[in-house]
Formats: C-alpha cells, sequence, structure tokens
C-alpha cells in the first residue's frame, strides 16, 4: 500500500510517521503533487496555528492539490481544521471541504481550562473509521479551537459542550484528536483508515 | 464523562539512563528508559514525563537519541524536560519527537522564552515547571532543581507564566516533595482559581487517596509522581481502579 505523509510547514509530521511504522507501514512524506495524487491514502496532519498554516498551504499549491483528491485522506488536528470554511483562529479562510466555521473554545469558568488538553471519549461514532471501538473510548486531544456538531459529525466529543471529535464528507475523513498519540485505540483508528 | 484527569509518571535520565531504581516490573533493563516508558504505557499512564538531569554536553546528546527513540516506540504523549537554556534547544528536543518540552530555570532567568516558545511552536508544547517553597505563608520559586531561592513569588509567577504564552503550570511543592503525606492542596486549588491553562500537580504522592485529594480538593488536571510508580508501591492500574470508585474522571483501559 502506497501512504503518503503530505509535508508542510506543521509539526507532528514524524509522530503520524512514528505511528504508522508501528503498525509496520512505510509511508513517504512528500509535498511533492504527482505522488500524493497517485498515493492510496493521504494524512494531512497538523499542529501549529491556521492562518499561518493555510498561507503556507496556497504558497505551495496544496490547497488545491486537496481539493482534487479523490483518494481518501485522513486530516488530523489542524489538518482537520484547515479543512474546514473559515476559522476564528487568526481570522482565515481555509479550504472548504467541511462547510464549517472553527469557533474558539469560551471557557465559563476556570474549571474549564483551555487548551483542551488530555484524554476524553468519543460517543456517537459512525463510520468505518471507528469500527471495533465502542462508546466512550478515550483519544487524546490538545486544541484551544473546535469544530461544532453538524452534517459531517462522525463522532462527538464533550468538552464545555459538544463538538465534533471527527468528520467525514466523500473521500475526506478528519479526526481532531490525535490518533498517532492515542494508543491501542489511535492505532485502531489509523488501522481502519488504512483499511478504508 | 468529562475530561479524564491524567495520571503521569517521571523519569529521571541521566546519561541516557533511568536513575532511579526501579523494580515495579520485571524489565529486561531496568535502565533502558524506552523499555520502562513502554512498560508505563501498557499500564495505562497517561503521558510521560522525562527529565534530563546530566550536567554534560555529551550527555546533553545523548538525552536528544533517547528522545527519538522514545517517539519511534511510545504512543502516548510525553514532555521532557531538563538542560532546556534557548529556543534552538526547544527545536532540537521537538524535531526529535517530543510532544512537550517542560521549562523551569531557563524561564525563571528568561521569562521572555516562554513567548519565544509559544510563538515559534504553539502554547500547548510549553510546561513552565515551578518548584516553589512555603515560609512563613509564602510560597517562594527556586532556581536550578530547587538549590537557589529566588524573589518569584509562586501565583505571581505562575499568573505571568500564563500570560506570556505557558500551556501549562508543572507545580512542585519543595515542602511536601518526597515526604509522601499528600500533595500542596491549597496551593493547587489556588493555582486552579486563578488561572485558564492545566496545572500539573507534584510532590507528595504516598497513598492512591493523596491522588483523589490532589484532583478533588486541588482541583489539578494531572497529578505527577515518581518513587511511588517506579518503586512498585502503587501499580497504576490499581490507582485508577480505585480512582474510578472515588468517582475520579479517569481513562481506563
Amino acid at each position: 500500500m502506497n501512504i503518503v505523509i503530505l509535508k508542510y510547514n506543521a509539526g507532528n509530521i514524524r509522530s503520524v510517521d512514528h505511528a504508522l511504522r508501528r503498525l509496520g507501514v512505510e509511508a513517504t512524506i512528500t509535498d511533492d503533487h504527482d505522488l500524493i495524487r497517485q498515493a492510496d491514502k493521504v494524512i494531512f496532519p497538523g499542529v501549529g496555528e491556521a492562518k499561518y498554516t493555510i498561507e503556507y498551504l496556497r504558497n505551495h499549491g496544496l490547497d488545491k492539490l486537496l481539493l482534487e483528491l479523490t483518494n481518501p485522506v485522513l486530516g488530523i488536528c489542524l489538518g482537520m481544521q484547515l479543512m474546514c470554511s473559515h476559522s476564528e483562529e487568526g481570522d482565515a479562510d481555509l479550504l472548504g471541504i467541511f462547510d464549517q466555521k472553527v469557533k474558539k473554545f469560551q471557557s465559563p469558568s476556570t474549571d474549564f481550562k483551555i487548551p483542551h488538553m488530555g484524554w476524553n471519549t468519543l460517543t456517537d461514532t459512525k463510520s468505518p473509521l471507528f469500527e471495533g471501538i465502542s462508546d466512550n473510548e478515550f483519544t487524546y486531544f490538545v486544541h484551544s479551537y473546535y469544530v461544532p456538531v453538524c452534517e459531517h459529525t462522525i463522532a462527538t466529543t464533550d468538552y464545555i459542550h459538544p463538538f465534533s471529535a471527527a468528520l467525514h464528507k466523500d473521500n475526506y475523513y478528519a479526526t481532531q484528536f490525535h490518533p498517532e498519540k492515542s494508543a491501542g485505540v489511535g492505532e485502531r483508528i489509523l488501522k481502519n483508515f488504512l483499511a478504508l | 464523562m468529562p475530561l479524564a484527569k491524567r495520571i503521569i509518571p517521571c523519569l529521571d535520565i541521566k546519561n541516557g539512563t533511568t536513575v532511579k531504581g526501579i523494580n515495579f516490573v520485571e524489565l529486561r533493563d531496568a535502565g533502558d528508559p524506552v523499555e520502562l516508558a513502554a512498560a508505563y504505557s501498557k499500564q495505562g499512564a497517561d503521558e510521560l514525563t522525562f527529565l534530563d538531569i546530566t550536567a554534560t554536553h555529551e550527555g546533553r546528546k545523548t538525552f536528544v537519541q533517547l528522545v527519538e527513540r522514545i517517539a519511534a516506540h511510545i504512543n502516548i504523549p510525553f514532555t521532557v524536560g531538563g538542560g532546556i537554556h534557548e529556543l534552538r534547544d526547544v527545536e532540537r528536543l521537538l524535531v526529535a519527537g517530543a510532544d512537550k518540552i517542560s521549562i523551569n530555570s531557563a524561564a525563571l532567568r528568561h521569562p521572555e522564552l516562554i513567548t519565544e516558545i509559544a510563538d515559534h511552536f504553539g502554547s500547548q508544547v510549553c510546561v513552565v515547571a515551578i518548584d516553589a517553597r512555603e515560609d512563613d505563608n509564602d510560597w517562594h520559586c527556586y532556581l536550578n532543581g530547587g538549590r537557589i531561592p529566588t524573589a518569584h513569588k509562586l501565583f505571581d509567577w505562575a499568573h505571568e507564566a500564563q500570560e506570556r504564552g505557558a500551556g501549562e503550570i508543572l507545580f512542585t511543592s519543595m515542602n511536601h516533595d518526597g515526604v509522601k503525606q499528600g500533595y500542596a492542596l491549597s496551593a493547587l486549588r489556588h493555582l486552579h482559581e486563578q488561572l485558564n491553562i492545566p496545572i500539573i500537580a507534584s510532590g507528595g504522592a504516598g497513598t492512591k487517596n493523596h491522588f483523589v485529594e490532589a484532583f478533588e480538593q486541588g482541583m489539578a488536571d494531572a497529578a505527577l509522581a515518581a518513587s511511588v510508580f517506579h518503586f512498585g508501591e502503587i501499580p497504576i492500574p490499581e490507582l485508577k481502579s480505585y480512582l474510578c470508585e472515588q468517582g475520579i474522571p479517569i481513562r481506563k483501559l
């Protein structure tokens, strides 16, 4: 299987590569447009800031490429947020694969710390991405912005209020949590994506 | 189920090997941090912290290589600290695969480093560790692993660290550390009420109930401990079952 991890100016690209290696999968980390188009699966990871990152993608023509892909794509964390239409982070217009606005968590009290950091549960999972994952399994989150629950939501997590833990539309899948850091549950989700 | 409270074993590393005696589980090489980390991950640790206490330049290089090995083998998040003086040190450790870095003395000496890290890599990677001691009802921050007192006061400094861009505060009470009589609950609670970022409690764990207190009374978001885990006094699976029974939100395996 030919797996590509999209190379761009974001953190945690190597973490995803390590996680795939632990599953026995050798991925190619590249920004080569042809290699990305030809891949069986594309992973679009990300840790960073929305506005700065989308500008980088545009400057390298990767925004258009991501929109053209027909192979299964998995966005992770910032990768998922970049696939939405807009983010309050930097007031940035984004890829628009999911017609959703990314919002900043508003904490009602110091009982809800920002960022939402740590292990939280997945509920209402509905996708082959979560095959074998039962409700209330924990995955690892680190984020200050969120995507509201919407028609594309395939898993929900509650912090301050319910939000989208994962999204799906056509060939595009995305998780707000980090499967590459979510122990056995995360490994299962990555395996499920590879098996799509 | 709300966000789970995190349990974090802390490993001291010198010249690439674990320092404190470890006897909680049969390991081929108890000195190998990677093998130990894998065992903790398997037991249900939510995160790991590796503190480099090496003093030499050579040892520092060994630590970076170790971070690369940890990143390749461990499937939960980990923080590394010790010997970070400038942005380049941070970058080296993040490139090697650390999820977060923890700074202590460097932050007190050069508070602008917190902002630089947050601006370059995001607040979420920047843990500001604070060693503080309470004397005459006043908490003062210490440098160099608690050896040098400073004029900084705990609550003011923690607030400044947050404003400068810290993503988490790791608070160690020097009065409680190593005594095994419980965490510094009132100081923890004060930090919780004062700050908008997560707080990791450190120093004082001796019993399972001390963890309950840290979460319920101290309102800590995470609890870090070393010896009670390393010497098998409190096995993590047993601790997590106990916390569940006490109604603490915990990630069960």
